[in-house]
């Protein structure tokens, strides 16, 4: 587990269901395929509502046109991140747009579930509301260790909740890893 | 301990457990469909090599059912997935599209198939799997990567979860369905107002409820962030259970010391017909409320809203009279939509009952416009519409375009709004 992760911010707001993450007509590509899967981190946040979209002006898209990758690397959300569904699309879509964290008030647990156990990338809570403090395009950093978020644009920093139970998993690199070392799996 | 701790300790080997302990489950059922079956597949051949098989091909069930009446190649392509997977594991429980097998929404295909039985674990990659605990057992959504693992080694590790209750006294007025009560708890808690605890229902007015009707309250626990609903199991469970499998099972009781995270008590006949009004399931008014927003369709169907009883309450609402909004009809199930075409209302069939009253009627029993789905899918909004619907989700985006607008409210709510082509109370037709 790396001790630092700095990046660009893309900010959005409550309840930001998987529907709004990767909308549902593009869950028909394969994620095995190593072509067609970039299709998910070029279509990630696409179902936000475009006064919605990068925080707080609105209308930014999350990956530019004709590229997978995303200019933002850490997402900063607000309550109850990842509602709705359950598919762990949602999750590896922000994983194949290159992010690398998301920094949210509250998550809906099967979203954050499928965050860790799929090791997609690292799952914070804020101990505040961050989106009205944080602005799209902001540079950020987190220090791991120090549980703590830092907007270099603004030179605040912000405490962050500790990982937990979950810790383990993370630290294990995903569930599989995890089971692993429970010596639940042979192979 | 609680109904959904005492399922937990059976299947973990432990005599106790207490929430917040985390725990290797034992699992009874992982079921999957055709948009995450796929990704679980490829993760588990990564994980397991490719040579690998499932942990036991009686427990894993393979329903086809999101994204089934489309001309999109990608859509079929999973269903080709899925059918070459279940060939090669030589798993039986497959309900194969375009045969005889083929059964539709998962959440209540798993029950017509005796897949749901008292005191068991279920898992599925689908969020609405929590609709199973209307059977007395710890069902819950999963991402590909946790049903990946199932696949393998039959087990999973679980947070055993709090328990908020939910009591309601007295028996529903006639006006009212589950729907109305899930859509008020939801106002009442909010879409995270049970994020990773339980959701447990009781009380005389719950248990003089359908087994379809429980279903309705279970599959919604998820809109309030919980992670399964319960019901305690009775004679209507058993009968219904019995009466879809020969395989034994072992339900857990009510338990009177059990602690709660909290107990809330509602007297059902103080509830309203309620809507959930755009965009979240938790922006609570009353249909009253609401009365007079205009229409573009009415929308019945999905796992929520589309089982036999649903089109039953739609009929006596919609019998000997006119829809003035577009209204479509999509039975959930292959066996929904046979009751649909010979359950009889005096004298006439619920099919005739809508073809009169001018719905449009689904071709095929699937998850269709519920979800979005493709863009040539039966139902789907794709501008910026104004539909009620007997759905789960009216999320932005949620039934296809993220500018159309979505009421979330009972068969017989959305009835009564499809004939005036505003939102109505059903009462004005009761
Ligand atoms: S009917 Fe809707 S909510 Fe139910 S499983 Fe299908 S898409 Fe999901």
């Amino acid at each position: 587990m790396q001790d630092s992760i700095r990046g660009k911010a893309y900010v959005i707001g409550d309840n930001i269901d998987t529907d709004q993450i990767i909308p549902a007509k593009h869950l028909v590509y394969s994620l095995s395929d190593p072509e067609e899967r970039k299709l998910y981190g070029k279509y990630a946040f696409s179902g936000v509502p475009d006064a919605a979209a990068g925080l707080p002006h609105g209308n930014v898209k999350f990956a530019p046109e004709n590229d997978y990758r995303s200019p933002y690397q850490i997402v900063v959300g607000g309550k109850n991140f990842g509602c709705g569904s359950s598919r762990e699309h949602a999750a590896e879509a922000l994983q194949i747009a290159g992010v690398q964290a998301v920094v949210a008030e509250s998550y809906a647990r099967i979203f954050y579930r499928n965050v860790v156990d799929g090791a997609f990338c690292m799952p914070f809570e804020s101990t505040q509301r961050l989106i009205t403090e944080v602005k799209t395009g902001d540079e950020l950093e987190i220090d791991i260790p120090a549980g703590t978020l830092k907007n270099l644009s603004s030179g605040k920093t912000y405490r962050l909740r500790p990982l937990g139970d979950v810790l383990d998993i993370i630290k294990a690199g995903g569930v599989f890893a995890y089971a692993r070392q429970a010596g639940l799996l042979k192979t | 301990m609680t109904m959904t701790e005492q399922v937990l300790a059976g299947h973990a080997g432990r005599k106790t457990v207490v929430p917040g302990d985390n725990i290797w489950v034992d699992v009874d059922i992982l079921m999957t469909h055709d948009v995450c079956g796929p990704g679980t597949i490829g993760i588990f051949r990564k994980q397991f090599g490719p040579n690998a098989k499932v942990w036991d091909p009686e427990k894993v069930v393979i329903i086809p059912d999101h994204y089934i009446f489309t001309n999109d190649q990608h859509a079929h392509r999973n269903i080709d997935v899925l059918r070459a997977f279940v060939k090669e594991q030589g798993l039986p429980y497959y309900y194969d599209v375009g045969t005889d097998k083929y059964k539709g929404v998962c959440h209540i295909a798993l029950p017509e198939e005796g897949h749901t039985r008292p005191g068991e674990v279920l898992f599925g990659t689908d969020s609405h799997t929590c609709t199973a605990g209307a059977f007395g057992e710890f069902a819950t959504g999963i991402g590909n990567t946790d049903a990946a693992l199932i696949m393998g080694i039959g087990k999973l590790w679980v947070k055993v979860p709090e328990t908020m209750r939910f009591e309601f006294e007295g028996p529903l007025p006639p006006y009212l369905m589950a729907k109305d009560l899930i859509l008020h708890i939801i106002g009442d808690i909010g879409v995270d107002g049970a994020t990773y605890r339980a959701m447990e229902f009781a009380g005389d007015g719950v248990m003089s409820l359908s087994i379809e009707e429980r279903m309705t309250l279970c599959n919604m626990v998820i809109e309030a962030g919980g992670k399964n609903g319960m019901i305690p199991v009775d004679a209507v469970t058993e009968q219904f259970v019995k009466s879809k499998t020969g395989k034994p099972y072992e339900p857990v009781q009510d338990n009177p010391g059990a602690r709660f995270h909290s107990v809330r008590r509602y007297k059902s006949a103080a509830i309203e017909p309620t809507v959930a009004k755009p965009h979240s399931p938790d922006n609570r008014a009353t249909a009253r409320e609401c009365h007079g927003i205009k229409l573009d369709r009415a929308y019945i169907g999905s796992c929520t809203g589309g089982k036999l009883n649903d089109f039953v309450a739609a009929a006596t609402i919609l019998k000997g009279r006119q829809v003035k909004t577009d209204t479509y009809i999509v039975p959930a199930t292959t066996e929904v939509a046979r009751g649909v075409a010979t359950t009889k209302l005096n004298g006439e069939t619920l099919l005739e009952t809508f073809q009169r009253a001018g719905a449009k009627i689904a071709q095929g029993a699937s998850c269709a416009a519920c979800l979005g789905g493709p863009s040539d899918t039966f139902g789907r909004l794709n501008k910026s519409e104004v539909c009620i619907s007997t759905t789960n989700r009216n999320f932005p985006g949620r039934m296809g375009s993220k500018t159309a607008q979505v009421y979330l409210a009972s068969p017989y709510t959305v009835a009564a709004s499809a004939i005036t082509g505003t939102i109505t109370d059903p009462r004005e037709f009761l």
